[in-house]
């Protein structure tokens, strides 16, 4: 910092952006991680009946699972084409 | 029985190998017989660090492989005569450490010593794996920089699913944080994420923050574990950390900056 910097508006704040980031990519990998193992091939195969049926794509699907204690909800979104 | 610690990180240069040295100087200082072993096998430097690069005869890898004795390829150290060095192999492919060559080893190294550190090489895969399996604690070595933390998140994954306490569901390994190359003052400057801020992601407790220090290098230059630079804060730091390990109660030191007037912040530089 010289003379004139100091005078200058205080600068970003870099600080909490990179905790801002990390707050939220480590959620959503923690969340990743208690997923069961068959997990992506079960995604990838109701995928495959799916489309036996009607054209959709990777993005109009959408898993979820939400755990409990005593038990877990696998989620599955589909939005279908319009016609 | 040892207690047996993994130093760990995920990522590759944050102080893995420094802390292993400093911490198992200290844990033998204060008279615990300890044994700390490189797990990087083809990338060996904890011998360096510790500076007995010049006494490895038989390493880790021959031992599994039955070539040598344990007592014939422990390296006891010229400074603090109750601590003992197992060199990685540098010449050996990685597979060479198998979770039976490694437990035997383990085994055999609980009869006699009160300490088992662990010093593990950086990435995720198997020599890293091999490292934590065995371990009763973990001492995460991490940064305060976005990819060191998020590589330390990933590694308490693995120590909660992977290692042998996971797998046999007994007692979680007891995990540590500890931060390595800390710059108070560009924390202060809003630059560097703080010590709250980290502990804050990944939630687990805070064995000790040891600042960034030229000391470190010239240390490691020299071959001598830093935590024997007594007068200088990063070895008062890492003693700070042995103290706690042990079950010490010591407030933390070296968080806050260096206060500089006004004039030495206008004409110096911040």
């Amino acid at each position: 910092m010289n003379f004139l910097d100091y005078f200058k508006s205080k600068k970003t704040n870099t600080a909490s952006v990179a905790k801002e980031r990390l707050q939220i990519i480590v959620a959503h990998e923690r969340g990743q991680r208690d997923q069961p193992d068959y997990l992506p091939q079960l995604q990838q195969e109701l995928l495959e009946v799916i489309r036996k049926y009607v054209q959709i794509s990777d993005d109009m699907v959408q898993f979820e699972v939400d755990r409990n204690d005593s038990f877990s909800v696998l989620e599955l979104n589909v939005t279908l084409p319009e016609k | 029985m040892a207690r047996i610690i993994v130093v760990t990180s995920g990522k590759g240069g944050v102080g893995k190998t420094t802390t292993s040295a400093s911490i198992s100087t200290g844990l033998a200082k204060r008279g615990h017989k300890t044994v700390v072993i490189d797990f990087d096998v083809g990338l060996r430097n904890l011998d360096l660090i510790m500076n007995c690069e010049r006494r490895v005869v038989y390493d880790f890898v021959n031992v599994i492989q039955g070539e040598a004795s344990l007592n014939q390829a422990l390296i006891k150290d010229k400074r603090v005569d109750t601590l003992f060095i197992l060199p990685a192999s540098q010449t050996r492919e990685k597979e060479a450490l198998t979770k039976e060559g490694v437990e035997k080893i383990i085994n055999e190294l609980s009869e006699t010593f009160d300490y088992i550190v662990c010093d593990s090489p950086a990435g995720i895969e198997h020599g890293a794996l091999m490292a934590l399996y065995y371990a009763d604690e973990a001492i995460v070595v991490t940064n305060p920089e976005v990819s060191s933390v998020r590589d330390s998140d990933r590694i308490l994954g693995i120590l909660q699913s992977k290692s042998r306490r996971a797998e046999m569901g007994q007692d979680p390994v007891k995990e540590h944080l500890l931060l390595t190359r800390y710059n108070p003052d560009r924390v202060e400057r809003g630059e560097m994420l703080s010590v709250s801020d980290v502990e804050e992601i990944l939630a687990i407790p805070l064995l000790g923050v040891i600042p960034e220090s030229q000391v470190v290098l010239n240390a490691s230059n020299q071959g001598l574990p830093v935590i024997l630079e007594g007068q200088s804060d990063a070895g008062q730091a890492y003693e700070d950390a042995v103290a706690r390990l042990l079950g010490e109660d010591r407030e933390h030191r070296f968080m806050t900056g260096q206060k500089k007037s006004f004039f030495s912040r206008m004409f110096k530089g911040g």
